[in-house]
């Protein structure tokens, strides 16, 4: 890894250690919170999890989708869908919140708050002195080399160069930093009340809706490039909620002969549509343990670019097996796309679990498997 | 899989003299057999074949720049009018988001919101699209389909997509004396039945099918499946 070359020293522009030497005009290399992959040039963002962005190659490829399947309770894909969103608060990128259930302004309110590098340093910086277990001193050079590379004193978040950044889950995103970035919202209610009954392309109307507010959004605000004049160019994050809920409108989770499947999957293939011709990237939270009909996900699924699947341990026999004591559940990747290139970038292993702390959700191979990779 | 399109392109250069009117399909279960379309794509432009490419699934930079690495550039065949690259995630945009008079009869994927089962139109493109005209002097032209699993995800029935292939088979195969490629994804588990139906009815009907299967003992990082070659039982005596 170029990263243990380089060693302490500190480029200037505090670029890690990941990017590529692209002069400073290059227009890839200009917008916040990207990087280019290093194997065929996709620009990439970080999902909010660096262990996951691992996982995922080295990130998620803008103008794609990250579609998880929910956990039985909900309770950790909504904390993958936070980290996604508050990731690109840090950023600076602008989000677009859709929802059928919460209130957007809620939801956001409810953002882990970010870890800042001097926060973090520090506390690296006390463990490396202290003498500790073997396990814990491991972790901490891991942490170390990653970061060494970065200026010392960090003013703001918006300032971070770094790729992937760290939360803290007790705390919520401060107020501040919330109104420091552009932000939409969909709040499938509040839609329904404005207008009256409209059906287009015998889709759902809720997905019709959301459709046309997500293509306004991109057209407005140039994420299609159709203002080439506009100074700084930015990604709009997309996050989408429960997608499939009877809440939507949808019957699909309610039945087993459901009166239309083809709407969501018509939705995605749209959306799949705007996402390739925009400087966006979308993740879609679906319930998928409620929808009866398989034949529904598989479509779904060839419709996603990146499947990720979370089952947890709450209420299954798994939760008091030893085996699975520190973890709370288990990550599925059930697909990642090939994109402008013949192979995809993937991680050796498919075997994982993840493991939820205050300050950190890491993803690792089950203990007891012949390899012991962690991804922090 | 290191370097498929040499390992195929013998069999396919000896192929082309007489695998003229075929179809033939594409199958991938637990992988992506998207480099089979790939391949495909860039052998017929190389051989200088009239190509009618039905892009369904990814956008047309993604094509093009993984045909720059083959060794063809899209974009100059589009120019010299050898491809005619239906761009299905653009043309289904302009249908969802266009102006109803703008969009017209002739949008391709226009079944996504009218009556939502009839490919008349996509045929007519593909019709229309490789048809000789007389400046032309292309080889054999081909239609290549990726993929036609998407259309049953669109609402449209099976059996209207097995009508499109048989139309296209006439017109493409019979008529032109041309070659048609098509991508289907199926899975032994799958319950997709209506996707089943047509890869089933697919399989029955052409005459080569290259089926890419994933590993069954699972994911391994550098060998990513196989390749089965079925169905080239009249064409086995010419091959060394």
């Amino acid at each position: 890894m170029a990263a243990l070359a380089t060693g302490g020293a500190t480029p200037s522009d505090g670029a890690t250690s990941f990017q590529r030497k692209v002069p400073a005009s290059s227009r890839l290399a200009a917008i916040a919170g990207t990087r280019p992959s290093v194997r065929h040039g996709q620009l990439l963002l970080s999902s909010g999890l660096p262990s996951l962005d691992c996982v995922l190659g080295g990130g998620l490829a803008v103008g794609t989708l990250l579609l998880i399947e929910e956990d039985k309770y909900g309770i950790y894909s909504n904390l993958l869908f936070k980290y996604f969103l508050a990731e690109g608060i840090v950023c600076g990128h602008n989000l677009f919140v859709a929802s059928a259930k919460e209130d957007p302004a809620d939801i956001l309110k409810e953002l882990p708050a970010p870890l800042f590098d001097d926060v973090h340093k520090n506390q690296v910086d006390e463990k490396e002195t202290a003498i500790k277990s073997k396990q814990e001193s491991q972790e901490s050079m891991k942490i170390a080399w990653r970061y060494q590379n970065l200026p010392k004193m960090e003013v703001s978040p918006a300032a971070s160069a770094r790729f992937g950044h760290y939360y803290d889950v007790s705390k919520t995103v401060s107020p501040e930093l919330l109104k420091s970035i552009k932000w939409h919202r969909f709040f499938l209610p509040e839609e329904m009340s404005l207008h009256p009954e409209i059906k287009t392309c015998n889709m759902t109307c809720g997905y019709t809706r959301l459709l046309q507010s997500i293509q306004r959004i991109i057209y407005q605000e140039g994420f299609d490039g159709s203002y080439p004049q506009k100074k700084q160019k930015n990604i709009l994050r997309i996050g989408i909620q429960s997608l499939g809920s009877v809440l939507w409108g949808d019957d699909i989770c309610c039945t087993d002969n459901p009166e239309d499947i083809f709407s969501l999957t018509k939705f995605l293939y749209v959306l799949r549509g705007l996402l390739r011709m925009s400087l966006s990237a979308c993740i879609i939270t679906v319930p998928a343990h409620l929808i009866q009909n398989k034949a529904i996900m598989e479509r779904v699924t060839n419709l996603s670019d990146t499947v990720v699947g979370l089952e947890s341990f709450i209420g299954s026999e798994r939760e008091t097996n030893p085996l699975y004591k520190d973890y709370q559940g288990l990550i599925h990747v059930h697909q990642i796309p090939r994109l402008n290139s013949l192979i995809c970038d993937v991680s050796g292993t498919k075997d994982l679990a993840f493991r939820l702390k205050r300050k950190q959700f890491t993803i690792e191979t089950r203990a007891g498997s012949s390899q012991c990779d962690t991804f922090i | 899989l290191s370097n498929p399109p040499s390992s195929l392109s013998f069999l396919e250069g000896s192929l082309l003299i007489v695998f003229q009117g075929k179809l033939t399909l594409l199958r991938d279960t637990k992988t992506d057999g998207s480099f089979l379309v790939h391949h495909f794509l860039s052998f017929y432009l190389k051989a200088g074949c009239k190509v009618c490419f039905v892009a369904l699934l990814q956008s047309f930079s993604h094509y093009n720049i993984i045909a720059q690495k083959l060794g063809v550039s899209l974009t100059a065949a589009k120019e010299r009018g050898q491809l005619v690259f239906l761009e299905g995630l653009k043309s289904c945009f302009d249908v969802f988001f266009g102006e109803e008079q703008h969009v017209g009869q002739t949008n391709p994927l226009q079944f996504v919101s009218k009556d939502g089962s009839n490919l008349k139109t996509m045929y007519e493109f593909v019709r229309t699209s490789l048809m000789a005209s007389g400046s032309d002097s292309w080889k054999c032209p081909v239609l290549l389909v990726d993929d036609l699993s998407v259309l049953l995800s669109l609402g449209v029935r099976p059996v209207d997509v097995l009508d499109f292939i048989h139309y296209c088979r006439v017109a493409v195969c019979s008529q032109l004396k041309g070659n048609i490629v098509v991508l289907v994804h199926s899975n032994d588990d799958s319950e997709d039945e209506e996707n089943e139906l047509v890869v089933n009815s697919l399989c029955h009907q052409s005459n080569l099918i290259l089926w890419a299967e994933g590993l069954a003992t699972g994911f391994c990082k550098d060998v990513h499946g196989q390749v089965k070659l079925a169905k080239a039982f009249s064409l086995l005596p010419m091959l060394p």
